[in-house]
């Protein structure tokens, strides 16, 4: 077996009494398409903000290509290649759709430390998101405000800022949550075209998104893994259908 | 398609980012009015030195407070570090040289920024807001208390500061030195901190302002950040203390008392914080307001002062800039929908 792009080894985390994360044993492969599903509250956020950081676990280990980064700081994973984007738009409202691109481009091209040269003068960086934001259809919202655009539209900065960190992991949580469905192929086709050796994990609840996008899916619940496999082991079996398939179609 | 070398310098989102920096037309209006003072008012200079290096010390705050967002109400606490640095170097006859002893202020303040901004930005909001307070409250005891080095609570006055390159006197009487001193330095720490504000580090501060979650999600090494503007800024408020120690050829407890940090505060809230000239408005409106609210009210005229910042607070958030910029944006497009 090749050593996987990300790996947990009986991750936990508990939040006083509830335990959100459960001896996670999980692996996400380089180039991979991974879903994670479950009911809300099952604990898909959380184990993204353990693999970013955000959240530090009780026990257990975060392997990245094998190398342990359980220690490892926030900004530091990213420059490891680890990439999200958040369930609700954690977004720099008040500044245009283009700087909040490129933020995150200066950030890893290494530019943002520098105190003497505008900004706006970094002809490589502003080049570089505006051809990110040109890939999502996002050109005519560039000199927006976040704070005049619809949520819908926000949702796709939020992918062009993940994206601009160039990452090896992107984890994408429920990217497509909040936009309208004659947008969503936008989102789903920004992901489709991802180089294939970006390895993905995608929460969402929305089945064919899921199906569609996957090739493998882990499924959540209360905070443990309760079943992994291909979209059609996943799909076939009865107990992921009662605990989880079954409810969505009215959750 | 647009082909990949197509370049996207041209899109009016990346030529406003490319031009965002340049000088506005109006921007000399506020030098020019300060050299103007210098000839039509040449009785009132105390009163004009005084109110540049309130300028200066507003205008140090605003980078931290308005665009990195570190909320603080202990910012006196580097202006008095800056103030004292001078004094004791000048009253105790080590160093009396002008321009090299604002290095100092601004060394000393920098380090006092950098200690206490390394164990206090690990908080936020009302905490930091706190300790910032606790920090500036430490700094006026420790000043109070070390009466041998500082005058304790009666200052040090007379400070001997030779003359600025050794021909222009500082006279307290009659400060044209100072002015024109103090106004340089304010133009020159002023280029500084709007050269800072404009390049990616002063855009990764305003991202910090707006999102700090994001900032650390997109690899951005936000404490350091923070702290590394927290020392600049105190840099700049121990110039504006030490160019009033010179100025006025004394330092006492008030260089580090909360009314200072208060008012300084006050200054950039009324004038519109993150705005670089929010600093001047602010500080000529609180000038003219405090003098004629207490012609008219000798009694309580702080307390007009705090009704209108009342006002402010709830109706016009960014300031007295904030509203002429909703003004000339209304004028600009007037069937604006957005
Ligand atoms: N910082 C926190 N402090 C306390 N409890 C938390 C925290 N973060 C998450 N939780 C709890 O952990 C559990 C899992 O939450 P999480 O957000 O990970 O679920 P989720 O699977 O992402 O749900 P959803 O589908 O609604 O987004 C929930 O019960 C939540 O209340
Ligand atoms: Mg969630």
């Amino acid at each position: 077996m090749t050593t996987p792009l990300i790996e947990t080894r009986a991750l936990c985390r508990n939040f006083g009494a509830l335990a959100a994360a459960r001896d996670i044993d999980f692996r996400l492969e380089a180039g991979a398409r991974h879903a994670l599903i479950g009911p809300n509250g099952a604990g898909k956020t959380t184990f993204v903000n353990l693999l970013t950081g955000v959240v530090q676990p009780t026990s257990g280990s975060i392997l990245m290509k094998g190398r342990d980064i359980t220690g490892v700081v926030q900004a530091e994973r990213v420059k490891l290649g680890i990439a999200r984007t958040f369930q609700i738009n954690r977004l720099f409202r008040r500044l245009s759709v283009l700087e909040n691109v490129c933020i995150a481009v200066a950030e890893r091209v290494g530019a943002a430390p520098s105190m003497f040269r505008p900004a706006g003068m970094r002809r490589d960086v502003v080049e570089e998101s505006m051809h990110l934001l040109d890939s999502l259809k996002l050109t005519a919202d560039a000199t927006h405000r976040i704070s005049e655009l619809p949520y819908g539209r926000q949702r796709l900065v939020e992918l062009a800022i993940a994206l601009g960190l160039k990452p090896e992991v992107l984890l994408l949580d429920e990217p497509a949550a909040g936009v309208p469905s004659a947008e969503s192929h936008i989102i789903l086709d920004a992901i489709d075209g991802l180089p294939r050796n970006i390895g993905v994990l995608i929460i969402d609840h929305d089945m064919d998104l899921v199906f569609r996008f996957a090739e493998r899916i882990t499924v959540m619940v209360s905070g443990a893994v309760f079943a992994t496999g291909s979209p059609g082991e996943i799909g076939a079996d009865a107990a992921v259908r009662a605990v989880y398939l079954g409810r969505a179609g009215h959750g | 398609m647009t082909p990949p070398q197509a370049g996207w310098a041209d899109h009016p989102a990346a030529l406003a980012l490319a031009g965002r920096h340049r000088v506005r037309v109006w921007e000399p209006i506020p030098w020019v009015l300060a050299l103007t003072f210098y000839f039509a008012f040449p009785k009132h200079l105390g009163f004009g030195t005084e109110l540049l290096v309130t300028i200066l010390f507003a205008i140090s705050l605003d980078l931290v407070l308005g665009y990195a967002g570190i909320v603080t109400l202990g910012h006196a606490a580097f202006f008095g570090a800056g103030a004292y640095t001078v004094g004791m170097l000048a009253k105790h006859g080590i160093w009396n040289e002008p321009i090299t002893g604002l290095i100092l202020a601004a060394v000393v303040a920098a380090a006092v920024g950098l200690g206490s901004g390394l164990v206090l930005l690990r908080t936020h909001g009302l905490t930091l807001l706190m300790l910032t307070l606790c920090t500036m409250a430490l700094l006026e005891e420790a000043a109070n208390l070390a009466h041998d080095y500082t005058g304790g609570f009666d200052g040090l006055d007379s400070l001997p500061i030779a003359p600025l390159f050794g021909v222009f006197e500082f006279n307290p009487l009659y400060p044209k030195t100072q002015y024109l001193y103090v106004l340089t330095v304010l133009f020159v720490c002023f280029v500084f901190v709007r050269t800072l504000v404009y390049s990616p580090f002063g855009q990764s501060l305003t991202g910090i302002r707006e999102n700090m979650l994001r900032m650390h999600a997109v690899g951005a090494p936000v404490r350091g950040r923070l702290v590394l503007c927290y020392a600049l800024s105190a840099a700049i408020a121990g110039v504006a203390g030490g160019i009033w120690a010179q100025a006025n050829a004394y330092v006492n407890l008030g260089t580090l008392g909360l009314d200072r940090a208060a008012t300084v505060l006050i200054i950039l809230v009324l004038g519109g914080y993150g705005r670089l000239y929010g600093a001047f408005i602010g500080a000529v409106a609180y000038m003219v307001l405090s003098h004629f609210l207490s012609k008219i009210y000798p009694t309580a005229w702080q307390l007009g002062l705090g009704l209108l910042l009342v006002v402010i607070a709830l109706f016009a958030r960014n300031g007295i800039l904030g509203i002429a910029e909703a003004a000339v944006r209304r004028l600009r497009t007037p069937h604006a929908t957005l």
